[in-house]
Parts: structure tokens; C-alpha cells; sequence
């Protein structure tokens, strides 16, 4: 399998020079309904270096999977209706190019070939009509003009790359017939074929069963090693995040909470949100006795986003800043410190480290 | 698959007995049982005795029910004799018998009005199609624009106006005001021009009908089809929007369009009554309307059980047709 890793050469990052090779910045997506403005995404920043893996981190509603959408430029099509149309604003940068601000169709040459994307539920994700082999070569034949032949020979060393056994067998199979894991491994293939530099996974695991989630987070990583390829890993399970990332972003309401080295947001975490996420965590070496510490109440309404810090009214802590600050002004991201940690909460870092770590790590 | 066949054929064969068994009851049995003489029917109104009694034994009419029947299913599938002493009359399979009005044979007669019906549900499914399909398409893809509310309510009156309103105003405007096109029939042997223009209105306007409801079935499913997942991975593989929406959403979006098309087919062929009777084609549909007319029992037994062949087929076909266009059904 080694002509995979090969087929791409290794070319000098273009475009403007300090770059990194993913770089979002203020990225908002907003959606108009009839309810009001849904600020789905508002104002997110972040950078990313080919063979890094960023994972990102939130609840359901926090803007994560409408980041990686709008990364993949996939908000803008599909809309054949003029009204209601979703509204961009920002800079995506992928390689020196900017995507926001590009024509549709430069957009669409780069999906599947220079970024592509794995989806949640690989059943759904995959045509039940078609092939899986069928699905590849299409993938494989909308950027490499080749034969059918050709690009179904490319079809088989994928799947056989993800580990399907009787992958000249398997490629003539329907998704159907495939179990979960398996599935998840055709989509893997099905997104690798053209060797993305980018490749964005949705909560990957999260439709599969538990016995096959690590074999899918190997087998991301593995190809990633091989590939040298940037990921983002977009989830709600900490613990899948811990498996793969080197950095880690925690959104809330839209906006990015926490940001900083895995290592970093794992061991120091700053945010009360993060927190949350922690401590919402089973852990097998707990004792029985001590609960869960969810989060309490319900993500934000993205229509109207609540005042100051939009985790306030689920914060335990919102009153520990002298004032009425939390509900009257946004907390910027701010330099925690520790290299590269930012962190958006109106609490100063000495009171943040302490609550930290003398009322939440010891009960984690 | 040739055991799963042979037990949907078996079905068939059921089903169509008993449909069968049910019409044979509904129009010799039941009339009898009030009082009404089937040979009466078929020997007319100057009717002696002996006439009658002579019809009644050649048909077998004073038979028990049950044989009746049996002499009947054997008739359709193998010809029957009519025999009363020396008056003997053969009838060929499939043999309906004869109709009481003509004294022709029914199955002549209905493989006379068959091709009618048939160019008039094929030309109109062609059109309907063409014309629901694409409407539905378009529609879903400008959901909520001007095009769509326009092309939905002129579908929504499309499915409410009914055949024989459409059709009238049709044949006012563009035979009687117009003069544009002869309103009349003629058989494709005679003249194909002239044919294909006496079938223009009615394949319009019973394609109205259907593309209406083509339409709204098409849209309804494009838009499920286009908030699928998989469409989503079509378009992040970089597919173009042709291909996403041609192959990839279509492919979904007809297999639906299928089962009912099936369905829609094998009730057309039995007659589209209403078409035929407002353009006044000679199908199956005036067959049996001028038969119910007329009480001509024969007739009405033969467009029926050709109907009920028709639908019992279809629904056949499309089954089939399914473990062909949707790999995930298997013939089991």
C-alpha cells in the first residue's frame, strides 16, 4: 500500500507566508428563520497544522458540526432558494486559499479531494442504492480523470487499506450489508481515496457500537501517521478527544469557550464549561458513590443568545466576578498563561486555578 | 427468486379465481335470486316459452350455482360448446361467453376496444411523467418560490378538477371553437395522423390529471430525498449539483414514483371510464359503461376480470421491479 502515501508530493504550503494550513478566523454562520437569526456560529477562530489533530468539543447545538459544514463549503449548496439563505462571514484559509469568499465551483473542485469529511452515521451517510464500490469510484472519478477500471482497482486497495476483509469481494456489496463498523471503515475509505490534506470527522464514533469505537479511532489515527493529513474531530465525547487530539477547542453557543494542547485543557482545564464536560464524564476508577456532575440546565437558544457570557445562567460560578459582569459583558479569549491556553471567563486565573483544583479535580 | 415467483403466480391465479368467483356471483346469482332470468336478457323482449326454455338449457342456466361456475372457469381457460340438442355453438378460449345485446362473442370484443384503452394510458403515462416529474423536481429544488406555488397550485387543481370538466372544456375550446383538431376516433391502421390527433385531447387531459398528482408525489419525495444524509456526502465527495440531484436524489426519488406508477397503469388499462366516455373512444371504459347500460351481464364480466387481471399483474410487476431498483428488498 505504499503507493497511497506516495501519489501525493509533498508541495510548499502557498499562500500567505505564517499561515497556518487550516486557519478560521471569525467565522460566523448565521441562519435566518422565521424565529429570528440563529447565530449557529459566531465568531470562531482557530488554526490547524497539517498532521495535527484538532478536536472540537461541545454539546449538541454548540456549532460544531455547522463549523465543519461551512469549512467544507457545504451550507452554500443546495440552496435553490434565494430567501432564508444562510449567511458567511469570515475567513476560511485552506493552504493559502481562501474559501469564504471563493467561487462555488473552486469550492466544490477541493471537496473530496483536498478536504473531505466523515459522517456520524455511516448507514444513513451512504447511499442505499449504490455499491460502496460504486460510491468510491465516483468519489475517486470526480477529480482523477481515469477509467472505471482504474479507479476501481483504487476502490479495492482502499477498502483494503481500512481493513475490510475481501475487499475485491466486499467493493460490489451494498451498505446494507455491511455491519456498523465496517460501514464506518467504507466511509473512511470512501474519504480518503483522494488523499484529503484535510480530513473532518463528525463524531465519527458516535453511531457505533462501543467495542468498535477504539478500532475506528485507531484506524483514524493510523491513517493519519501515513497520511500526514490535518483532522478535526468534532465531538460531544471527551473521551474520544483524548484519544486522538493535540489540540482542543470547547465551544459553546456558537463560540469558542476554551482553546489550547490536549494536554493543557485535560489537566488545567480554565473554563467552568469545561468543567462541566469533565465532570459529566463516567469513569470507571470512580467510586460508585459520587455522582455525575452534569451541567445543569439546557444549551443556549441561538436566537437569543443570552447576555455577557452565554454560560452564565448555567454557571455555578457567575457570581464570583465582583459586578454584574458575566450578564452584562462578553469575556473575550484570553491567554491563560501555559503556552497557547486561552480562555474565555470573566474570573481572574488565580480564583479559576483555585476552584480548579481544590473543588472540581478532586472530585473528578 | 423462481420459488418466490412461482408463489406470487400462485397468488395471482388465486386471486384472480376469486375475484372471478365474486363477479360471476354478483351478476348470475344474485339477479336470479330476485326474481330476474338471465335468459330473459339474452332471448330479448318477444320471448316464447320455448325460446327461453331452450337458451336456458344451452347455457346451462338451470345447473347448480357450482357448476355453472366450474363450466365457466373451464370456458375462460380452455373454450367451452354451448350445446342444446342439435344447436351446438362453439366458443374459443378465453371464453366470456356471449354478450346478451350483440350475441357476439365478449372476447372479440374486447380485443377490439384493448388497443384504445392501451394507446390511451400509454401516451398519457408518457406525458405525465414527462411533465409530473420534471414539475415535481423543479418545484422541490425552489421550494417556496414563485415557480413552486405556482406549479403546486396548478396541481392542486390539476387533482381536484375532474376528467370529465377538464375534458369538456378541452374539446369546447380547441375541437368546437378553435377547430384545430378532429375530436373524433380513428384507428391507428386507418390513419396514423388522424389517430394521433383524436387521441391528443384525452391523453392531455388525462395526463393533467396524473402529472398533477406526479407532481405533488414527486416534490413531497425530492424534498425527503434532499435532507438525507447521503446527499449531504454526495456533495462533500465535490459531485456537481446535476449529478447530486440527477443520479444520486432521483435514483431515491423514483422508487416510490414506481410502486404508484405500476398501480396507476394496471387501473388504466382496465378503462379509464371517464376519459373514454367524455372523448367517446371505444375502450374498455365505454364497453363496460354502455354494458352496465344495458345489462349486458357477459360484457361486464369480461372488462371486469380484465381489469382485475390488469391490477393483480401490475401489482406483480412492480414487486419485482422493486428487488431490481432497491438492493436492500430481497424476493424471499
Amino acid at each position: 500500500m505504499t503507493d497511497l502515501t506516495l501519489t501525493k508530493a509533498a508541495e510548499p504550503p502557498a499562500g500567505r507566508p505564517g499561515t497556518a494550513f487550516l486557519d478560521v478566523r471569525d467565522l460566523k454562520v448565521h441562519f435566518p428563520t422565521d424565529d429570528g437569526l440563529v447565530k449557529s456560529v459566531d465568531g470562531l477562530t482557530f488554526s490547524l497544522e497539517k498532521g495535527k489533530t484538532l478536536g472540537i468539543v461541545g454539546e449538541s447545538g454548540s456549532g460544531k458540526s455547522v463549523t465543519s459544514l461551512a469549512v467544507m463549503g457545504l451550507h452554500r449548496v443546495g440552496q435553490y432558494n434565494k430567501r432564508n439563505k444562510v449567511r458567511i462571514s469570515g475567513e476560511i484559509w485552506l493552504d493559502g486559499k481562501e474559501l469564504v469568499s471563493a467561487p462555488q465551483e473552486d469550492v466544490r473542485r477541493l471537496r473530496g479531494r483536498e478536504m473531505s469529511m466523515i459522517f456520524q452515521d455511516p448507514l444513513s451517510a451512504l447511499h442505499p442504492y449504490f455499491t460502496v464500490g460504486a460510491q468510491i469510484v465516483e468519489a475517486y472519478r470526480v477529480h482523477h480523470d481515469v477509467t472505471k477500471k482504474v479507479a476501481r482497482k483504487r476502490a479495492v486497495e482502499m477498502l483494503d487499506r481500512v481493513g475490510i476483509p475481501q475487499p475485491d469481494k466486499r467493493v460490489d456489496d451494498y451498505p446494507h450489508q455491511f455491519s456498523g463498523g465496517m460501514r464506518q471503515r467504507v466511509m473512511i475509505a470512501m474519504s480518503l481515496v483522494n488523499n484529503p490534506e484535510l480530513l473532518i470527522a463528525d463524531e465519527p464514533t458516535t453511531a457505533l457500537d462501543v467495542t468498535v469505537q477504539a478500532q475506528i479511532l485507531d484506524l483514524i489515527r493510523d491513517l493519519q501517521k501515513e497520511f500526514g493529513s490535518a483532522v478535526v474531530v468534532i465531538t460531544h465525547d471527551l473521551g474520544v478527544v483524548a484519544e486522538l487530539a493535540d489540540d482542543i477547542l470547547v465551544m459553546y453557543g456558537g463560540r469558542c469557550v476554551e482553546r489550547g494542547p490536549a494536554e493543557e485543557v485535560f489537566t488545567r482545564p480554565q473554563h467552568p464549561y469545561t468543567w462541566g464536560l469533565l465532570g459529566s464524564m463516567p469513569r470507571l476508577d470512580r467510586e460508585r458513590t459520587d455522582r455525575l456532575m452534569p451541567v445543569k440546565g439546557s444549551p443556549p437558544s441561538l436566537i437569543n443568545v443570552p447576555s455577557g457570557c452565554a454560560f452564565h445562567p448555567r454557571c455555578p460560578y457567575a457570581d464570583v466576578p465582583k459586578g454584574n459582569v458575566t450578564r452584562t459583558e462578553r469575556p473575550e479569549l484570553r491567554e491563560t498563561g501555559s503556552g497557547g491556553h486561552f480562555s474565555a471567563c470573566h474570573m481572574d486565573r488565580a480564583e479559576r486555578t483555585r476552584i480548579w483544583s481544590e473543588e472540581i479535580a478532586p472530585k473528578l | 427468486m423462481l420459488a418466490y415467483l412461482i408463489r406470487r403466480l400462485t397468488a395471482v391465479i388465486v386471486m384472480l379465481l376469486v375475484v372471478t368467483l365474486v363477479t360471476f356471483g354478483i351478476f348470475f346469482v344474485f339477479p336470479k335470486m330476485t326474481g330476474a332470468d338471465p335468459a330473459l336478457y339474452f332471448v330479448g323482449k318477444q320471448s316464447d316459452p320455448a325460446a327461453i326454455e331452450g337458451i336456458r338449457q344451452k347455457m346451462g342456466l338451470d345447473d347448480p350455482v357450482l357448476v355453472q361456475f366450474g363450466k365457466f372457469v373451464v370456458g375462460l381457460v380452455a373454450g367451452r360448446e354451448y350445446v342444446n340438442g342439435s344447436d351446438i355453438t362453439s366458443c374459443a378460449a378465453p371464453c366470456f361467453g356471449y354478450s346478451f345485446k350483440t350475441e357476439q362473442a365478449v372476447w372479440p370484443v374486447l380485443l377490439d376496444r384493448m388497443p384504445v384503452t392501451f394507446a390511451l394510458a400509454a401516451g398519457a403515462c408518457l406525458l405525465w411523467l414527462l411533465i409530473g416529474l420534471s414539475t415535481g423536481v423543479v418545484s422541490a429544488l425552489k421550494r417556496g418560490t414563485v415557480i413552486d406555488r405556482i406549479a403546486m397550485s396548478t396541481a392542486l387543481a390539476g387533482v381536484s378538477l375532474p376528467i370529465y370538466f377538464t375534458g369538456l372544456i378541452s374539446l369546447a375550446v380547441f375541437v368546437y371553437a378553435l377547430d384545430w383538431i378532429n375530436g373524433e376516433y380513428v384507428p391507428f391502421a386507418e390513419n396514423p395522423a388522424e389517430w394521433f390527433g383524436g387521441l391528443l385531447l384525452p391523453w392531455i387531459t388525462l395526463a393533467f390529471l396524473y402529472a398533477a398528482m406526479y407532481a405533488r408525489l414527486t416534490r413531497a419525495t425530492m424534498l425527503e430525498v434532499l435532507g438525507e444524509d447521503y446527499i449531504r456526502t454526495a456533495r462533500a465527495k465535490g459531485l456537481g449539483e446535476r449529478t447530486v440531484i440527477g443520479k444520486h436524489a432521483m435514483r431515491s426519488t423514483m422508487t416510490p414514483i414506481l410502486t404508484v406508477l405500476g398501480l396507476d397503469l394496471g387501473a388504466l388499462v382496465g378503462g379509464a371510464v371517464l376519459t373514454e366516455t367524455t372523448f367517446n373512444l371505444p375502450g374498455m371504459g365505454t364497453a363496460a359503461i354502455k354494458a352496465i347500460g344495458d345489462r349486458d351481464l357477459p360484457i361486464i364480466i369480461g372488462v371486469t376480470l380484465v381489469a382485475a387481471l390488469a391490477i393483480v399483474v401490475a401489482n406483480l410487476v412492480v414487486d419485482m421491479l422493486y428487488a431490481v431498483i432497491d438492493p436492500r428488498v430481497r424476493l424471499s
